[in-house]
């Protein structure tokens, strides 16, 4: 129950000992489950209940006298029970409002009588004992210090036989086992915010542990925690990373890549830093993507892991569900709450995904339905795929399944394992998992139905001739209308196209790879196909001499690799070597004059192949894929054609791939860049867009937005911003611009182009894959003068303050960004002002992404010098200078730089600086002295010297040991660093014992080179600091010699 | 071999088969004079009879269909007096292996019809198709079966709805789904066959000769 309390309740914010139970859904939960055990506890334990508490339990309580009845003696003022201890003293006793209860037996007596006041009593009741097992069964016993109480009670075993302890261990259990249910009580409600829990992970190790070791079968090579201790709640990370939810660290080893420190948190799992040189300590930082799960992460990052998993698959999934089996509620529980999420629920978690991942822009704009991974369903496609496994015929399963004993089970269990991985991934947007509702056989049927289902009949028992007849007339029914696609499925055709696949006659190949390409569209056949194992004979046919089969098994690829584990199939059967090659047909001058047919042309089947891997490429391993066999120069040589049905697709592909820093280098060696801008003044606004989307991917590279800017692709994106209706295209302009106007030559451009109104105008009524960008682009415009007084003279600041009050975070930081910039123009800061701009900027300080916080922390800066009353405004903020404070515990380095410079800000006015010093900014400031990042240290050094002007903060920042790293900035490579760094030493040294601290730390030969430097300001500080140092030497001297 | 005769033949014969060079002309009369067995120089009222025909498409052109390869000789054999004869080979021979799509077009046609009168009717497509399918159970469900076949063809192809196909009908549907050009089975050789079949005739003609 301690435990509990300590750990899950949420206490309000005031702080842990004067708090208050915050009334969460949470906490009262757990309240009501200790009211139910108190109530019931004198029913279920009588014995027990007569136990008197060492200490009574004490607090205030609003029952009025009038409700103690039989059993009590009422006063005036007081009451007390008729029952007492040994001593004669009653077990429960009133004075108004102070009450005092001594036994359980009471309570559950209390409890009853307070009737509706149950709630409010107990909440009373706990805020007051803060650890109310001490307080029952003695100190030994407190629950606070981890674990304890298993020992302690062995102890005592041992020491003696006293009847008293017999009864008290039954309680201590009692009370465990009340822990240990609100604990899982309280980990449901959690799950709603959460995915994974201590209890899933560590059996997921646990599970994969068994399947680790030496050789080729196994999983891993080995996976290990990095820390033997396991708390109480199943983590064992150190409790200050508990705070941020996570709860373990693993050391795994990999068959084929190296070893991966990842961190298993409440959000997912990721690869952090790595151990630390000192080899005790773990660089938290988080390197990578969050995944799922540990499984989903390593079958990301291993091909082997997955390759031998998926062999595993059925121990794998069995144990699973063995070990599940007592946890199997709160996990069921777990995926009906996901799926029951509403859509409000969702946007904030899918906002988060955007930083995640890069290339996700274009498809923000579709609504991503991979939520609803949910558990029934994936039962009922599993049950209908069972149907389909009996119907099909003997040579198709022979070719799908891995192992002949059992088939079905493994094909099952491989797929739901994929399922999830495609589930989890960040770029999967396509992945829609509509219900697999197959037709029931007694619904009505349209007539299609039967007519397709007599063409199957043909195609399954005709000779070649029958088939292609009843291919032809299948594809004049409607394939792009559901019915139809459903249909061939339902009567098993798709297994019959599929196998035709695997003839040699080539007729029945095109015709079925006609149909194939049609019904693909449906995203339930796509996964029927991938089921089918239609994938890897279709990448088998890309070799084909025929040249038609060719586009069309590339089509059809592009169809069906819309969804991750389709990707992946591809690529695993060779699929990207040979779809890159197919760009090379188009170069083939010699091709024998003798075609037949039924051949395309060269152009077209390179056309294919560029559409193929354009679907494809959403995956990053397929990228790589598609650098290794050489598609960049291919690419690069095909987008120099004028056809657009080439170059979409071509574009397309770079366009994903431009995620991939190596594209990037690429597409800039290719001389891509120079097609991309021609493409942008064409015609077809799909082209218009994704080459817009490709310059906003490799616009992070300065060379490139210079590119941009020398092949004319200004103009364009200037123009096209005019046109407002195609919001895909609207976004990829608006990122392209955005990312061009990080360099300056290019915003001016811009500005010539009268973009920056436009974009102005473009802040209200878009969406907001729009608006981020146009807030980007304007943010970095506001770095210029002209620019910021063209965004006030246009009205821009309105709309941008109003989005302060957003929630999607990657536009937040963008906001804020551009109304910091905004802010340094004292005429535009009066607006701001006006419109309460800096109140929203101070409370998304509280936003819970960091990015957004450090945002909004540099934005306040120019606020604050530029405001009129800069003191007096700050100081209206209730709460907010306790904020700023509190945030210097954050361990965001970027958040921590922002913070410091705000405060260095905030403490310019004397009354703020009294205030933050209040609460212990000095402190604060201090502990994050030893760091080696730079630009943390030249703001933190600001602060500090700042905050020295407020009284005996100096001596207090000696005492804090902030002057010792301080020193050691000066021997930074920074001269920023160096600069503040020598002020904050300045102002320390009108301490004496500041200026030992630094004379021994050596400071005086290291300020002494800085006397040298060009920078007045630093010369200045770096002598003061000397002179201070040298007076205090001089006066000692002076004191010793007289 | 009479060389004076031979130059005589392929120029007559370039003159109406324009889509091979005369050295390959050349090279085919050849073959078909060592197809037909003699090598006295003499070119009337000789040619491949039908036996020796199939022969060739089966071994030479991969196919395997008793009544197409008939079907097949026929269309060669112009003059209908049950042999190929030279010219007959060497203009069947330029479809095969250079047709333009309306040469294909006409010659699938002329295979697939058989009484003459232009048009492919319901009874010689069921004739046609009668071994499309696999023996099912009965004889009679199997017949149905082709009955249906037929339906679903002629509702496919018979664009003018008078029960038959006439080559308008075929070429509106061949044009519209190439599939369909030997749609009632294989009457034309494989490109991969033709490839072969070439670089076995024209083996002998050296690079100069092009």
């Amino acid at each position: 129950m301690g435990l509990t309390l300590t750990k899950l309740a949420q206490w309000s914010a005031a702080g842990y000992d004067t708090g208050t139970l915050e009334i969460t859904p949470l906490n009262e939960a757990i309240l009501q489950e200790i009211i139910m055990f108190m109530e019931g506890f004198i029913y279920k334990y009588p014995k027990e209940a007569k136990y008197v508490f060492v200490e009574p339990l004490e607090w205030e309580t609003s029952l009025e006298l009038s409700a103690f009845e039989s059993g009590y003696v009422v006063s005036e003022t007081t009451a007390k029970s008729e029952e007492v201890d040994e001593n004669g003293e009653p077990l429960l006793f009133l004075s108004v409002p102070q009450i005092k209860i001594r036994s359980f037996g009471q309570l559950s007596h209390f409890l009853f009588m307070a009737k509706d006041e149950k709630l409010k009593e107990a909440q009373a009741c706990i805020e007051a004992n803060r650890d109310p097992v001490a307080k029952i069964l003695g100190s030994e016993y407190n629950t606070m210090q981890e674990d304890s109480t298993a020992f302690n009670i062995l102890d005592k075993i041992n020491e003696d036989d006293d009847p008293e302890i017999g009864i008290k261990i039954k309680l201590a259990m009692l009370l465990k086992q009340l822990d240990l249910h609100l604990l899982n009580h309280s980990l449901k409600h959690i799950s709603l915010e959460i995915r994974l829990n201590p209890v899933s992970v560590n059996k997921d190790i646990e599970l994969l542990k068994r399947f680790s070791g030496k050789g080729e079968q196994t999983v891993l090579e080995s996976i290990e925690y990095t820390s033997d201790y396991e708390f109480s709640n199943g983590c064992r990370a150190p409790p200050w990373r508990q705070i941020r939810g996570e709860m373990c660290y693993v050391l795994v080893k990999p068959h084929d890549i190296e070893a991966l420190c990842i961190t298993c948190s409440a959000e997912g799992v990721f690869l952090n830093g790595g151990k630390t040189d000192d080899e005790a300590d773990i660089d938290y930082e988080r390197k990578g993507e969050i995944y799922k799960d540990l499984v989903t992460f390593l079958t990301e990052k291993s091909a082997k892991f997955s390759e031998n998993m998926s062999k595993h698959a059925i121990d794998f999934k069995e144990q699973q569900k063995e070990m599940d089996q007592p946890g199997e509620t709160s996990k069921e529980e777990a995926d009906t709450l996901q799926k029951a999420i509403t859509d409000s629920d969702k946007k904030p978690l899918e906002k988060n995904q955007i930083n995640f991942g890069k290339n996700q822009m274009a498809k923000r704009l579709e609504p991503s339905l991979n939520w609803k991974a949910t558990v029934d369903f994936k039962d009922r496609k599993s049950s209908g795929k069972d149907g389909q496994e009996e119907k099909r015929g003997g040579k198709v399963e022979g070719r799908t399944s891995t192992s002949p004993g059992r088939p079905q089970l493994l094909r099952k269990s491989v797929e739901r394992i994929e399922e999830i991985v495609s589930d989890s991934s960040s770029e999967s947007e396509e992945d829609e998992e509509t219900p697999d509702h197959r037709q029931e056989a007694n619904a009505d049927l349209p007539s299609e139905y039967w007519q397709i289902q007599k063409l199957v009949k043909y195609l399954k028992g005709g000779n070649q001739t029958a088939t292609v007849i009843a291919l032809c007339s299948m594809r004049d029914f409607n394939l792009a209308q559901e019915t139809c696609q459903l249909a061939i499925r339902d009567v098993g055709g798709l297994e019959v196209l599929i196998n035709l696949l695997e003839t040699d006659e080539v007729k029945c190949k095109i015709g079925s790879l006609k149909i194939l390409k049609e019904i693909s569209h449906n995203p339930q056949i796509r996964r029927n196909i991938v089921d089918l194992g239609g994938l890897p004979i279709m990448v088998n046919i890309l070799d084909s001499p025929h040249k038609s089969l060719k586009c069309l098994a590339a089509e059809t690829i592009a169809n069906v690799a819309k969804f991750k584990r389709a990707r992946q199939v591809v690529r695993k059967h060779g699929g990207i070597t040979k779809l890159v090659s197919l760009l090379d047909c188009a170069h083939h001058s010699a091709e024998p004059a003798q075609s037949s047919l039924y051949d395309a042309r060269d152009v077209e089947v390179a056309r294919c192949g560029a559409l193929a891997l354009w679907s494809c490429s959403k995956s990053n391993a397929n990228k790589e894929a598609i650098r290794k066999a050489g598609g960049i120069p291919l690419l690069a040589r095909l987008l120099k054609t004028s056809h657009e049905d080439m170059l979409i697709p071509v574009v397309g592909t770079l366009q994903e791939c431009a995620s991939e820093e190596s594209y990037r280098a690429a597409i800039k060696a290719e001389r891509i860049i120079e097609n991309l801008v021609k493409n942008l003044s064409s015609e077809n606004e799909q082209l218009q867009e994704h080459c817009a989307m490709a310059i906003y991917q490799c616009a992070e590279d300065e060379e490139t937005r210079d590119l941009v800017r020398l092949h004319g692709g200004l103009k364009p994106l200037a123009s096209l911003l005019n046109n407002t209706d195609n919001k895909e295209r609207l976004a990829a302009v608006t990122g392209a611009i955005w990312k061009c106007s990080i360099s300056k030559e290019n915003v001016t451009k811009f500005r010539e182009y009268k973009a920056i109104e436009t974009l102005v105008g473009l802040l209200t009524d878009q969406p907001e894959e729009v608006l981020v960008n146009v807030v980007g682009a304007l943010g970095e415009c506001c770095q210029e003068y002209e620019n910021r007084v063209i965004i006030r003279k246009c009205g821009g600041i309105q709309p941008l303050v109003n989005l302060l009050v957003g929630i999607n975070q990657a536009l937040l930081v963008n906001v804020t960004k551009a109304v910091g910039a905004c802010a340094t123009e004292p005429e535009s800061m009066m607006i701001i002002d006006r419109l309460d701009g800096v109140r929203l900027l101070w409370s998304l300080l509280k936003n819970p992404h960091p990015d957004v916080k450090a945002s909004a922390a540099w934005a306040l800066c120019p606020c604050i010098q530029n405001a009129k009353d800069a003191g007096e405004m700050v100081r209206s903020f209730v709460g907010g200078l306790e904020l700023v404070v509190n945030l210097l515990k954050s361990d965001n380095k970027e958040v921590l730089a922002s913070v410091c410079a705000a405060i260095t800000n905030i403490a310019k006015d004397q009354e703020n600086l009294a205030v933050i010093t209040d609460h212990g900014v000095v402190p604060l400031l201090s502990k994050l002295a030893n760091t080696n990042n730079d630009k943390l240290r030249r703001h933190l050094a600001e602060a500090i010297s700042r905050c020295c002007m407020w009284g005996r903060n100096r001596v207090a920042f000696g005492e804090h040991k902030a002057v010792a790293p301080l020193v050691r900035y000066l021997k930074s490579n920074d001269t920023n660093v160096h600069r503040a760094t020598a002020q904050a030493l300045y102002q320390l040294s009108e301490d004496a014992d500041n200026c030992i601290t630094m004379h021994e730390n050596g400071a005086v030969k290291l300020l002494l080179a800085m006397v040298g430097s060009p920078d007045q300001e630093l010369q200045e500080a770096a002598a003061g600091c000397i002179s201070n140092i040298r007076r205090l030497a001089l006066a000692t001297e002076k004191a010793r010699y007289t | 071999m009479d060389q004076k005769a031979l130059k005589k033949l392929v120029e007559s014969i370039s003159k109406a088969v324009k889509s091979f060079k005369k050295s390959e002309i050349e090279c085919l009369i050849r073959l078909f004079h060592h197809l037909v067995g003699r090598t006295d120089g003499k070119f009337d009222n000789i040619g491949l009879d039908r036996n020796t025909f199939r022969a060739i498409l089966y071994s030479m052109f991969g196919m395997t269909d008793d009544m197409l390869m008939n079907r097949v000789f026929f269309a060669f054999d112009k003059d209908n007096d049950n042999h190929i004869n030279v010219k007959e080979w060497v203009k069947g021979l330029s479809v095969f292996l250079r047709g333009t799509f309306e040469e294909k077009l006409k010659f699938c046609f002329e295979v697939y019809y058989l009484n003459g009168d232009g048009y492919i009717c319901r009874d010689e497509i069921f004739d046609i198709l009668k071994n499309s399918l696999h023996q099912q159970s009965s004889e009679e469900e199997t017949d149905e079966g082709i009955k249906e076949l037929v339906d679903i063809t002629l509702k496919k192809m018979d664009y003018d709805n008078d029960g038959k196909i006439s080559f308008a009908d075929f070429e509106r549907a061949v044009r519209e789904d190439r599939l369909l050009l030997e749609v009632f089975g294989p009457c034309l050789p494989e490109a991969k066959n033709c490839l072969d079949f070439e670089a076995l005739a024209f083996r002998n003609i050296l690079p100069s000769c092009f």
